[in-house]
């Protein structure tokens, strides 16, 4: 007859502190020596404040010595109710808290979320907002990739990688902050274009990022991919299948490790990305060591695509012509009557979508990002729901914990790459 | 003109409070135009007859069927099952609230990676009667979705394996949050919300299956009873020295 019991877990490493300060004298077992624990299971407790749980998840896993017979993952310690909140704003209202769900990739979020409110109203935006969207939304790839390979590698004891990507990553924050003004929240798409046109010596410093981006990567890779202990606790740890992996709802480079080529940008092209020239890279095992390969090689190909880009980036407009989206000039709203009430109108009452809905899947880069809007016809959403990839990822981290040791559960999360602020919303 | 700012912020404040109206929106957004063009809609019909009751193209081509709810199980699976549709992806399960008292809709987002193709499933459920059968069974991602469409709709799921509260705590009391009667700031006060917050009990953040499991750990004594006798006034020294369930 087997019993069971609890056991706190602490991932304090400081001794245990007795009268006055003074550590206790811990009594260690000789080597060799274990309590029998006679098939008892022990119930163990992660988070919701743990540095490897990458925000405030919580983890609860019954261990059978130090294999994983069970895990339950708890999310919604950040829950904000944006999708809530989102229907009492208008629709240009809405986007800043787009990024404020996905603050590793916030551009990407903008983008999907102005790309479905432009399909549900109708709006086809200027050629070179399309490519410069394309640019943020490749930039915010390398940007979530680079902040994934940096901390996955603390979590597994490479502390040296998160400085090489950090530095990388103060690049991207630095365009960010050039364009947009905001280094971590750029709130930077309006519907019908973008807030700005981009400033004057941006693409030369993005093609300097272009230029000198891929030493790093070189370099990153050094550190990493044949490192010892990076395969050793990567390689054949977390494994799922093709057909589990679809059938679970894994999407996004969590997907392709697995071998399944699925790639939304190749599959159901948006903004011409069929005219891109850029590989899908593809995993074989499905493991967190593929899941390391396949990032490291998005971002190679997302260099190739922001290279394209800033290559084909056209002349003219950034915004549409539109005056029921887009407010007029400064000069003319001062000088104008007209255009003064005009201004004071799309402000005031928000752009109106007509009665409708529509749901938008592009790939960012955590997986499958789905915008759905339901319009009735005001300037407000009646729903305005985000399908997040990491919410769908963390959901199957049971399936790919559960037979695995416990130090395995901190690699898995980890490779899964998710953010908090979207799994909760 | 002091009148007249004070009389816009009240206003301002009302609209805030109340948030779009329901008599803004049409009064019923729905449309049967000629046969349906999209292929799995076509055989749909010829399959499921009148449980197929209407369809609808949405921004151009996006592609909407309203099923019965009774059958939304039997014809999800087909959907994913058939060869000729394989929609193997389910990519969203949520849920939309019109307001005014109008049915909800239960909405499932799907994906064919065999043959290019979207479609989305509705299923439209009385305010009177929101029980729906889960897609767990078919798709494995459905598990997480609906629980989050039960926490913030109130929509149940039959056959659910672990329907629970995903995004608020379990014992949370003010009801369903994206339902359009729920209002913006919650049901409570700030006072009661605070004083609920805090005499909250730690348990609920546990999962009924895990308190199980700790009660029984709790429960447990650590010696098997029947192993070792119990004498009431002078017991066993095992007993004394294992006590460790009191």
């Amino acid at each position: 007859m087997s019993t069971r019991r609890t056991v706190e877990y602490s991932v304090s490493r400081t001794p245990e502190m007795g009268p006055n300060r003074q550590p206790v004298a811990m009594p260690f077992l000789p080597l060799g020596v274990e309590p029998e624990m006679q098939g008892e299971h022990m119930l163990i407790n992660i988070g919701p404040q743990h540095p490897a749980t990458h925000g405030v998840l919580r983890i609860v896993l019954e261990l059978d010595g130090e294999t994983v017979v069970k895990c339950t993952p708890h999310v919604g310690y950040l829950h904000s109710s944006f999708e809530k909140l989102g229907e009492y704003r208008t629709w240009n209202q809405i986007i800043p808290l787009t990024d404020r769900m996905d603050y590793l990739a916030p551009l990407i979020y903008n983008c999907a979320y102005a790309m479905a409110v432009e399909k549900l109203m109708g709006v086809e935006v200027t050629e070179r907002c399309k490519v410069t969207r394309v640019i943020c939304m490749e930039l915010d790839r390398i940007f979530s990739h680079l902040l994934w390979v940096g901390t996955t590698a603390i979590d597994i004891g490479a502390f040296t990688v998160f400085l090489y990507t950090f530095q990388e990553r103060e690049r991207i924050y630095d365009l960010h902050e050039a364009f947009t003004g905001a280094r971590v929240t750029p709130s930077s798409t309006r519907i019908g274009g973008m807030m700005a046109d981009l400033p004057a010596g941006w693409i030369e410093q993005l093609q300097h990022f272009i230029d000198t981006f891929p030493r790093t990567l070189d370099e990153t890779e050094t550190l990493l991919s044949n490192s010892n202990l990076w395969i050793g606790r990567n390689r054949d740890v977390g494994v799922i299948n093709g057909a589990d992996a679809i059938d679970y709802g894994l999407t996004g480079p969590n997907l392709r490790a697995s071998g399944v080529d699925y790639d939304i940008r190749k599959d159901r092209p948006y903004y011409d990305y069929d005219s891109y020239d850029f590989d899908v890279p593809v995993g074989v095992h499905g493991d967190c060591y593929d899941r390391y390969l396949v990032r490291m090689e998005e971002m190679r190909q997302s260099l190739r695509i922001l290279q394209q880009a800033v290559d084909r980036l056209p002349g003219g407009a950034m915004n549409v012509d539109d005056p029921r989206l887009i407010l007029p000039g400064k000069g003319d709203a001062m000088s104008d009557m007209e255009s003064m009430i005009h201004h004071f109108k799309v402000v005031m009452e928000g752009v109106k979508a007509p009665p409708g809905e529509s749901w938008y899947g592009i790939e960012s880069s955590k997986g499958e990002l789905g915008m759905y809007v339901v319009s009735d016809g005001g300037s407000k959403p009646v729903r305005w729901r985000v399908r997040g990839p990491s919410f769908i990822n963390i959901s199957t981290l049971p399936k790919l914990v559960e037979g695995y040791m416990l130090s395995d559960v901190i690699a898995v999360n980890a490779s899964l790459d998710i953010v908090l602020g979207e799994i909760d919303r | 003109m002091a009148d007249n700012i004070y009389q816009r912020y009240q206003e301002a404040l009302r609209a805030l409070e109340s948030g779009p109206q329901p008599g803004e929106s049409p009064a019923e957004p729905r449309s049967v135009a000629g046969a349906p063009s999209h292929p799995s809609i076509v055989a749909m019909q010829e399959r499921f007859g009148d449980a197929v009751l209407f369809w609808e193209v949405q921004a151009g081509d996006e592609h909407v069927v309203f099923i019965r709810p009774e059958r939304n199980q039997e014809i999800l699976r087909w959907l994913k099952e058939d060869p000729a549709q394989n929609y193997l992806y389910l990519s969203d399960v949520t849920a939309v609230d019109y307001g005014g008292g109008r049915p909800l809709q239960v909405v499932y987002q799907l994906w064919s990676q065999t043959h290019r193709r979207q479609l989305r499933v509705k299923a439209e459920l009385p305010l009177s009667a929101l029980e729906i059968d889960s897609a767990e069974p078919v798709w494995k991602t459905a598990n997480w979705l609906e629980r989050e469409v039960y926490d913030l709709f109130g929509i149940r799921f039959r056959g659910h394996p672990d329907l629970r509260r995903i995004m608020m705590p379990e014992n949370y009391a003010e009801g369903h949050p994206l339902r359009k009667d729920f209002p913006l700031r919650g049901r409570f006060s700030r006072a009661e919300q605070t004083r609920r917050a805090l005499t909250m009990e730690t348990e609920a953040f546990y999962t009924p299956q895990e308190l199980t499991f700790m009660h029984e750990a709790d429960d447990a004594p650590a010696v098997p009873p029947g192993e070792v006798p119990v004498a009431p006034l002078a017991p066993a020294p095992g007993v004394e020295s294992g006590g460790g369930a009191a």
